[in-house]
């Protein structure tokens, strides 16, 4: 019982996010500010949203978000005050340009490269089945018979 | 002999790939402020709280904006070392004290001895947030015209000081305001 209760308790630790009591204008507000916060990344605990992290620069800058929508931001505007502040590397969504084209690239180029190598990989392996030689039509004849006599017992 | 070749030359470019991964510090983000001006602030003195300190105070001069706090462990690791900067006095030290206590980083410089020109306060992380501070220590070189020129993040080193800040500091003063 214990462990099953356990068990439950830790199944709730997904949504153990940090919690602000917030007030919003509006729903719509509140929707910009919850897809705000789970796109732009703590700096401090880098693989973490700042809607994520409990950690203190992530509540500032939901602080600041919150305060941007307040003053009637828009959400382009928001993403791009944290840009010019910490850089790309703010967003869990970056643009595409030449800094970050090897981010956007790279897996692509990797699976195409793999999608490749298998294909070529197949291909070979086909030409390289052996010809049936006069042994094997033997062999196979042998097995045929083996089978039908198996099944007309039956 | 291809069947060896092809696989070793991807573990070598695999290899290379993960080797400068790991000489990569992943807290040093590049800095979108590089050649840009500084955030103004005008913010209250940490010894004076009545008065206070604004970027235009220090325009025509060239000055570190070092961020520190006094709960921070780095910061006493490089404290020694901005001491030993300031008994140079080859540029102004100004102190954003971060997300501190007032009472803590009074105690903090009184022990250790105070770097700074001047210290301002910002108790709420906001001229942290405008200057994009997120690990603290941070260094800003600033210009005469109130431009960043360079950002350090992590404590200053003596090997930092002499072969990168202090020649940039060298410079910047031989230009005009």
């Amino acid at each position: 019982m214990k462990s099953l209760i356990l068990i439950f308790l830790l199944l709730l630790s997904p949504l153990a996010n940090a919690v602000d009591a917030y007030q919003f204008s509006n729903p719509e507000q509140e929707a910009t500010y919850n897809t705000l916060v789970s796109e732009l990344r703590c700096l401090v605990c880098q693989n973490q949203t700042i809607g994520d992290s409990n950690a203190e620069l992530a509540a500032d800058l939901r602080r600041q978000v919150h305060e941007m929508l307040q003053q009637g931001k828009s959400k382009d505007e928001i993403l791009q005050f944290m840009t010019e502040r910490y850089g790309d590397f703010v967003l869990y969504n970056p643009p595409f340009k030449a800094k970050t084209g090897l981010l956007w690239l790279g897996p692509v180029t990797f699976l195409i490269i793999g999608v490749v190598t298998v294909l070529l990989f197949v291909r070979r392996k086909k030409t390289i089945v052996p010809v049936n030689t006069e042994g094997d039509v033997e062999k196979l004849a042998a097995v045929r018979r083996l089978l039908t006599d198996k099944n007309s017992e039956n | 002999m291809l069947k060896f070749i092809i696989p070793l030359i991807l573990f070598i470019v695999l290899a290379v790939f993960l080797a400068m991964g790991l000489k990569l510090n992943p807290r040093d983000i590049p800095s979108p402020f590089i050649d840009k001006p500084a955030p103004t602030f005008s913010a209250p003195k940490l010894n004076t709280p009545t008065e206070k300190l604004s970027t235009q105070d220090l325009k025509g001069q060239v000055w570190l904006f070092n961020v520190w706090a006094s709960w921070c462990v780095s910061c006493r690791e490089e404290h020694p070392i901005l001491n030993q900067l300031a008994k140079q006095k080859a540029v102004v030290i100004v102190g954003l004290n971060y997300k501190d206590e007032p009472a803590d980083a009074k105690k903090w410089l009184d022990t250790l001895g105070n770097p700074y020109n001047v210290s301002i306060m910002d108790q709420d992380g906001r001229i942290g947030i405008n200057f994009g501070v997120y690990g603290v220590p941070e260094t800003f070189v600033i210009d005469k015209k109130g431009v960043i020129r360079d950002k350090y993040t992590g404590p200053v080193t003596i090997e930092l000081w002499q072969q990168t800040i202090l020649p940039l500091i060298t410079k910047l003063q031989a230009e005009s305001a």
